[in-house]
């Protein structure tokens, strides 16, 4: 392509011209970054939930299973795509083991602590009314844990936009393609190109975690005090403050 | 009507839960926290379990709905072995009100009370009908049923959790220490509302509390429990206060047990002497005649028809034909039939003539109520 031969004193910092000749490299870098952060996240919170519901039986196993998170996590990116070359070789294997191993730590400390968040009194009376264990886990913890759950993934999310463009080293990389091309051409559009997309996305989804939080958990609102209702009620209460009802 | 009724002694008709020899001793624990306990709950009775802190009572409840197992023992519920049963299935059949409630903060306070029907799997009209059903009768306002149980004062969600508990129309109703968390007034609120909602729903209730004075206002009987769950005595509050079998239970009962028979009896339980009354056409000599007479230097006075209309001093009566031309003060401590003796009493010692006037609904003199008059009552 143009530029071959490095940044140019009459080179501009961003040439507006290239970015439009490449729109079709934007929209499929994209949709790769879709496609890695939703694969990575979404493993990991599998892997995670089972992880912190073997915990929530069996208390003395969520110890070790912390602390294997916590190793992992604690290994450099780079050194953990080198680690993995050997079995899985280059691709999008390698990019996925190494993006789901570090959404674990975060996803098992939230969900385990939105689940031991659920108020003492509200599990007895819920074992009290008759629940069986596994429906009082699915309906009444899990729907207790959800703000900390969703503020799991939210974290998850976007850190994992930012390392998918790491995983560009082993052939992956959605934005990271754009930094990693530029970096080599020393090309200053295209790393501008693929960072900015990068954050853009990052910042897309974390908003979109805080309108799932509170449709998923309306109850959980720091006013905490609206009308459940249909839809357009509640996004109209969503914005008026009720105040507490004195005992009548 | 003493402790340690056996369970031979009532028929299994009138039973709705029988504790034979109940035990539990927790893992690592020196001594049991409930030992041997046997006791009958008779049906559509409120029984209050009383007790120290350690006495076991809450460990007692929970085995009723196996929240905890026994350690030897067994739980009869409607003559039926509790543990013959899923453990789900049982607690569905039993309503359950916890302290502070324990509502579900992410379900409406409708959702909440349609809890157990859901369990139950009822079909969503009866459970919509029976919720507003709930509500009304326990004056729940049904706009609040689409409201989160935040949104509620601590009074309203303890409202909420009894409906809850009501909600499938079970039998026995197992309430510990619903009352703890919420304030004085609102308490002594709730505690009126569940008298009238029993009189209206005939639950067996078995009621954990540590507040003597509420057992006696609620319970039909009291059980009262010792460290280690051992039981102490069973019986009526008004038996009870009358004779308390050892020293525990007098103590537990407080210094002031013949305050709180009288809390127990009402006007219409006291014999009432006839005081010094004149109507309003006695002359003032007629007056003082009747003060002489009965030693007080006050009296009375009366309408034609025996509507009390108050009292006149001595002094008052200085210059004055008939006691008609006085305005007659007005007596500060007037009582019904209904009213308590507590509450008599009260307002004989704050009042200046240091009786209470007994009237009936349609204020007609009915007697007077002395210290002496009370005392009798308890003493008798």
């Amino acid at each position: 392509m143009t530029g071959a031969g490095g940044m140019l004193a009459a080179e501009p910092f961003i040439r507006w011209d290239w970015v439009r000749d490449h729109t079709d490299d934007i929209v499929s870098n994209l949709w790769e970054h879709v496609q890695l952060t939703v694969l990575a996240v979404g493993i990991g919170f599998v892997i995670a939930m089972a992880m912190a519901l073997i915990s929530l039986r069996w208390r003395a196993a969520y110890g070790p299973l912390a602390a294997f998170c916590a190793a992992m996590y604690s290994v450099p990116s780079v050194a953990l795509f080198a680690l993995l070359l050997p079995f899985v070789g280059l691709g999008l294997r390698n990019a996925l083991i190494a993006l789901v191993t570090y959404t674990l730590l975060i996803l098992l400390r939230n969900i385990v602590a939105g689940l031991d968040g659920v108020p003492p009194e509200v599990r007895e009376a819920a074992d009290g009314m008759g629940y069986e264990r596994w429906r009082r886990v699915l309906r009444v913890d899990l729907p207790l844990a959800t703000p900390s759950i969703v503020a799991g993934l939210r974290i998850a999310t976007v850190t994992t936009i930012g390392l998918v463009t790491v995983t560009a080293l082993v052939g992956e990389g959605g934005f990271g393609r754009f930094i990693n091309e530029g970096l080599s051409r020393q090309f200053s559009t295209e790393i501008v190109l693929g960072a900015v997309l990068s954050v853009a996305f990052a910042i897309a989804c974390d908003v979109m975690f805080v309108v799932a939080e509170r449709v998923l958990a309306p109850w959980a609102r720091p006013q905490g005090v609206v009308k459940a209702g249909r839809w357009g009620e509640r996004t109209l209460a969503r914005w008026s403050r009720h105040r507490r009802i004195a005992d009548a | 009507m003493t402790a340690a009724a056996t369970p031979a002694d009532t028929s299994a008709e009138d039973v709705a839960i029988r504790l034979e020899h109940l035990t539990k001793t927790y893992p690592g624990a020196s001594r049991p926290a409930v030992s041997g306990l046997d006791l009958t709950m008779p049906r559509g009775e409120l029984v209050a379990l009383v007790g120290p802190s350690g006495c076991g009572k809450t460990t007692t409840l929970k085995m009723i709905n196996r929240l905890i197992e026994p350690t030897s023992g067994t739980v009869w519920v409607d003559g039926v072995d509790i543990r013959t049963q899923p453990t789900h299935e049982l607690r569905r059949g039993i309503g359950y009100v916890i302290q502070q409630a324990g509502l579900f903060p992410h379900r409406t306070v409708g959702d909440n009370i349609a809890t157990v029907p859901k369990l139950l799997g009822w079909d969503r009209h009866r459970i919509k009908a029976r919720v507003d059903e709930l509500a009304d009768l326990l004056r729940l306002d049904r706009g609040l049923l689409g409201r989160y149980p935040s949104a509620l004062s601590g009074g309203q969600q303890q409202r909420v959790g009894v409906a809850r508990a009501l909600a499938a129309d079970p039998p026995v109703l197992l309430m510990d220490e619903p009352y703890s968390a919420v304030d004085p007034i609102v308490r002594a609120q709730l505690q009126d509302e569940l008298l009238t909602l029993q009189r209206e729903v005939h639950k067996t209730i078995v009621f954990v509390t540590h507040d003597i004075d509420e057992a006696i206002k609620l319970a039909n009987r009291i059980a009262i429990l010792n460290v280690g769950g051992i039981l102490e005595q069973v019986d009526s509050p008004a038996e009870m206060l009358r004779a308390p079998r050892n020293e525990f239970v007098a103590d537990f009962l407080g210094d002031d047990r013949g305050i709180k028979r009288l809390s127990l009896m009402t006007v219409r339980d006291a014999s009432l002497s006839k005081g010094p009354l004149v109507a309003e056409t006695a002359s003032a000599d007629d007056a003082r005649s009747t003060m002489a007479e009965r030693g007080y230097d006050w009296v009375a006075v009366c309408d034609g028809d025996d509507h009390l209309q108050g009292w006149i001093g001595a002094s008052d009566l200085d210059g004055a034909e008939t006691v008609g031309e006085l305005t007659p003060k007005p007596f500060l401590s007037v009582v019904t039939a209904d009213t308590t003796l507590k509450a008599a009493l009260d307002g004989i010692v704050t009042s200046r003539t240091r009786v209470a006037m007994a009237v009936d609904d349609d204020g007609r003199y009915l007697g007077m109520l002395t210290v002496d008059d009370l005392a009798e009552g308890v003493t008798a």
